[in-house]
């Protein structure tokens, strides 16, 4: 079961397996580790099942697209059309969606069975998967450890092969920490890319939906699926439709990896620093050049992130009041006391942390100083990266700063966890394309993951670099051991 | 204590756009409830809001109309509080960076020789997105128990507040802007300006200040007014009650307050301390919303010639009075209907076309009670009525009751009706004398009295050979033949 999608592809389009057969191969690993990994919400076997059914129908009437029959898992940030879908909160436990989002459009015109919903943060807030109503999720490596977060199960479920591809959502790191602290490969596209129609909002300005895979090539199937332009979305971008996989065989002779001396300071060290530097020195045995690069704002993107992501948030949350669709609290007096126990009940304390500090952000009197404050940073930071641009073509660091951590380790202290992103939330601030790809383990043989930072719709040649990377090394075919 | 009342208005005018702002749902007023809210009106998890580019063409249209300056930048920002049928838990509005800013209408205070203008400054008017319909009362659940429920259908419904400075001085001036504003907003087709339905509400600013004050007194806001009688009304019941308050030693409280029609009588909704703090901010899900120059130049083209443009050339051009070319233009449809008139009618009928239009068309409609675009008399109809008066083939009398007939559907035109009826004017001198004659054998008492000196009699004389003409007699004939006849 380490086969990644484009060799099940291969298998389904030389009629070595069906898509039916497939998703039971995958549908019998999920029943035997979900119960030790917690990666899925939702599983649905009937309805995985008839989705590949139809998949090999349409095989066989002709009616494919490259990917057709590969099996995905689908976050549960997405709305899926008749499937429980909870953004990892007690707020949602009962809601079923009766549409689908686009990307889960797409998908479905791909022909790509559904395998489940995977467990996540709280409304995508944390960087654990602690956060979840619905437990947490454990790390493929260390199950004593996180497998990051917030896409934490489709993080786990791509790393401990219970699905070969996930999409995940990616708002300050997403996806990218947890890639990195389960071995995968993860892609957070450009702002615009990837429409948000039906993607549970946290920031609006700053969700993204990806793919997560065990390759870059995979990454860039899953994204030619994903990507393209959706009226539904004001956001989302009119281009012409991309080709992600075609420029992955280019050689990277020539390529400037700027490497920001912010990302290599003191905060970095032990196992990371050196596995990050053993990457730098892999690219440029492929021909990269190497150029020193400044981000100085990016230490002040934290702080502006936590600003302007709780301030979006407190306000897309608002529609979660026991009105229409949700939970409601069984008992209430009046109105007032409705939604005081209906949120006070259906939201988790980090979710109602990040209200409360978005709306005291926003309220009359500290909107200057804070959420204006934090814009004006925002841009700063996004300047950066238009001067350093000037001198490279990729940016590279490090994804996190430190490998998987113990399941409770940080959860009494909600700054620490934030430092989590530290690398890759400045990414986010700025509008750009992220990615995370294995680079190395550490002592105790957890994955180490790098980040490649891309200038405005980058992708294609961050895949490539991703790509020449993967060729000339093995840490992303590595599994974890995973036996019940 | 001389005291002077200062009125600002806010008005939100329902634009006329067939679907919502953000969403495709249909705007149709009166669907069973809750059959027209799509997922993005009910707030589903994950839905998005489009802009409805109709939504904004109407408010530059707006815009241009009143020669305000039109923000080429503007932007959506969220107005954040709970309420049941907020779904969102926000509104969609716009406040930094609105639409439309600094405007003004000219309106027209008191009739006549009286009559005179006011200029009303307009802030600002901006885009936004209406709430749903909390219903409280005939309203159970299967338990028969008395519930609350929640009509989203009006949800999302696209609304352009129009902000006026604080330039009105009494009721009568709120309400002659009101109404312009109102002739206006239909006028341009943005707004079908429907007050029963809500399309176009009223919130009124008020407060009093000792005359010769500079600065303003403290405001109370007079919410959701939605007739001009009431708007009067509660500006003049609101100013009273200010006045006596400060007089009795009291001090105004800055508050919302909503008008009674029962008990004619403004009363307190909520205190500035309960305001509350909408924490706005630029909505994110919303680009900002350019506006280039080839729309703009777009949309001018396409408008039409405004009331007062209307109004001025109504004067100069056709020679009415300035009475008789406000009342045309006090709506689209009458100054539509008075020009359909006049192109059969000829320019030379203005004055008659004008009168029909403003005297018995406005008699008819108030009648009948209905509104005007169910009239049963056509333009050309009329046109051909009044066509026939200046050719003499009938005089003014019989013109009413044509138009009667005509109005009743028991003619198709005016020539079938007097052909059918033999209306046609007795311009013939010798039947006139005739009919003269008989008269005067039958009424010697009279021509007796006139000839006496009483000049009274004459007209009970002409009153008595037009009667025995059937009113077909032409008039100035019977008038110039009796006195003849009675002087012989």
């Amino acid at each position: 079961m380490t086969d990644t999608i484009v060799s099940l592809s291969v298998l389904l389009a030389t009629g070595q397996a069906s898509s039916v057969e497939l998703c039971q191969d995958y549908l019998g690993r999920i029943a035997q580790l979900n119960p030790l990994l917690n990666a899925f919400v939702t599983v649905n076997t009937d309805q995985t099942l008839l989705d590949a059914a139809a998949a090999d129908a349409r095989r066989a009437a002709g009616d494919i697209g490259p990917l057709t029959g590969v099996p995905i898992a689908h976050k549960d940030i997405f709305c899926a059309e008749g499937w429980l879908t909870t953004c990892g909160s007690k707020m949602l436990s009962n809601f079923v969606s009766p549409y689908d989002a686009h990307v889960i459009g797409q998908f479905k015109a791909a022909g790509m069975p559904c395998l489940g919903k995977t467990n996540m943060d709280e409304f995508a807030m944390g960087s654990s998967n602690e956060t979840s109503y619905f437990g947490p999720v454990k790390n493929p490596w260390d199950t004593r450890r996180v497998p990051g977060g917030s896409s934490g199960g489709s993080a786990a479920a791509v790393a401990g092969r219970l699905c070969p591809g996930a999409t995940g959502t990616d708002t300050g790191g997403s996806i990218r920490q947890p890639a990195a602290l389960t071995g995968i490969t993860g892609l957070k596209p450009t702002y615009g890319v990837v429409s948000r129609y039906g993607m549970i909002a946290f920031a609006s300005s700053l969700d993204q939906a990806g793919p997560m895979a065990q390759t870059a090539e995979d990454c860039a199937w899953l994204l030619n699926v994903m990507a393209g332009h959706d009226p539904r979305d004001s956001t989302s971008l009119e281009r012409d439709k991309e080709d992600y996989a075609c420029d992955l065989a280019s050689p990277l002779a020539g390529l400037k990896v700027g490497l920001p001396r912010e990302f290599f300071g003191a905060g970095l060290t032990g196992d990371t620093a050196r596995a990050v530097e053993a990457a730098v020195a892999q690219l440029q045995k492929l021909g990269a050049r190497i150029v020193d690069i400044g981000l100085p704002n990016s230490k002040l993107s934290v702080a502006a992130y936590y600003v302007l992501a709780p301030a979006e948030a407190s306000s897309n949350l608002s529609r979660f009041d026991g009105v229409r669709y949700g939970y409601r609290t069984p008992e209430y007096g009046d109105l007032a006391e409705m939604y005081e126990k209906t949120r006070a009940e259906g939201f988790g304390p980090e979710v109602k942390r990040r209200i409360m500090i978005g709306a005291y952000v926003l309220s009359h009197g500290y909107y200057d100083a804070y959420y204006l404050q934090a814009q004006k940073l925002r841009r700063l930071i996004a300047q950066d990266f238009v001067e350093a641009f000037k001198e490279c073509d990729v940016i590279l660091g490090p994804t996190a700063p430190t490998t998987a951590f113990k399941l409770g380790e940080k959860t009494a202290d909600p700054v620490q966890m934030y430092l989590s992103d530290i690398y890759t939330i400045a990414v986010n601030l700025a509008g750009l394309p992220g990615m995370s790809l294995p680079c190395g383990f550490d002592a105790q043989g957890l994955p180490i993951g790098m980040q490649l930072i891309g200038n405005y719709f980058a992708e294609a040649r961050m895949l490539n670099v991703a790509h020449q990377y993967q060729l000339a090394t093995d840490w992303h075919t590595r599994a974890p051991l995973l036996e019940v | 204590m001389q005291w002077e009342t200062v009125i600002g208005l806010e008005v939100h005018s329902q634009l006329s756009t067939r679907t919502k702002i953000f969403s495709g749902a249909s705007t149709a007023f009166g669907a069973a409830p809750n059959t027209q809210a799509c997922a993005v009106d009910i707030a589903l998890p994950g839905v998005l809001p489009v802009l409805n580019r109709g939504a904004v063409e109407r408010a530059i249209r707006f815009g241009l109309a009143i020669g305000a300056r039109l923000n080429r930048n503007n932007v959506f920002d969220r107005k954040n509080y709970f309420y049941p049928d907020l779904p969102k838990g926000y509104q969609i509005s716009q406040l930094a960076l609105p639409i439309v800013e600094a405007g003004e209408l000219t309106v027209q205070l008191g009739e006549g020789d009286k009559a005179v203008e006011k200029t009303i400054r307009i802030t600002r008017a901006h885009l936004e997105e209406d709430a749903g319909k909390s219903l409280h009362e005939d309203f159970h659940g299967e338990d028969g128990r008395p519930l609350s429920g929640i009509d989203l259908n009006r949800a999302g419904t696209p609304l352009l507040e129009i902000v006026s400075e604080p330039d009105m001085r009494s009721a009568k001036e709120a309400v002659a802007y009101a109404r312009a504003l109102h002739t206006l907003v239909t006028w341009i087709g943005i707004c079908d300006g429907n007050m029963q339905e809500g399309s176009f509400r009223v919130d009124a600013n008020v407060s009093v200040r000792p005359k010769g004050q500079a600065e303003y007194g403290t405001r109370r806001e007079i919410k959701n007014l939605n007739s001009f009688k009431f708007l009067e009304q509660a500006i003049n019941y609101e100013v009273r009650w200010q006045i006596e308050q400060i007089e009795d030693g009291h001090r105004i409280v800055q508050a919302t307050v909503l008008f009674d029609p029962d008990s004619g009588e403004t009363r307190m909704m909520r205190s500035k301390e309960d305001a509350h703090d909408y924490r706005y901010f630029p909505d994110p899900d919303l680009l900002p919303v350019k506006l280039d120059e080839d729309w703009i130049e777009q949309v001018r083209a396409g408008l039409p010639e405004l009331p007062r443009q209307k109004q001025a050339r109504y004067v100069s051009e056709l020679g009415l009075s300035a009475y008789d070319a406000s009342v045309l233009t006090s709506s689209k449809w009458s100054a539509d209907y008075f020009e359909a008139m006049l192109a059969p009618a000829g320019v030379g009928q203005a004055k008659a076309c004008a009168n029909w239009v403003t005297g018995g068309l406005a008699a008819f409609l108030n009648q009948m009670d209905y509104g005007p675009d169910l009239c049963p008399v056509t333009p050309q109809q009329a046109a051909g009525v009044v066509k026939r008066v200046a050719d003499g083939t009938i005089n003014g009398k019989i013109a009413k009751e044509i138009f009667d007939a005509l109005w009743k559907g028991e003619g198709a035109d005016a020539d079938g009706i007097i052909e059918a009826r033999g209306l046609k004017q007795v311009s013939d001198s010798g039947a006139i004398v005739a009919i003269i004659d008989e008269v005067m054998a039958a009424n010697t008492k009279s021509v007796e009295e006139f000839r006496s000196g009483k000049e009274k009699a004459f007209n009970a004389l002409v009153g008595q050979v037009m009667k025995a003409s059937k009113g077909k007699a032409n008039p100035a004939q019977v008038n110039e033949l009796l006195r003849a006849r009675l002087t012989a």
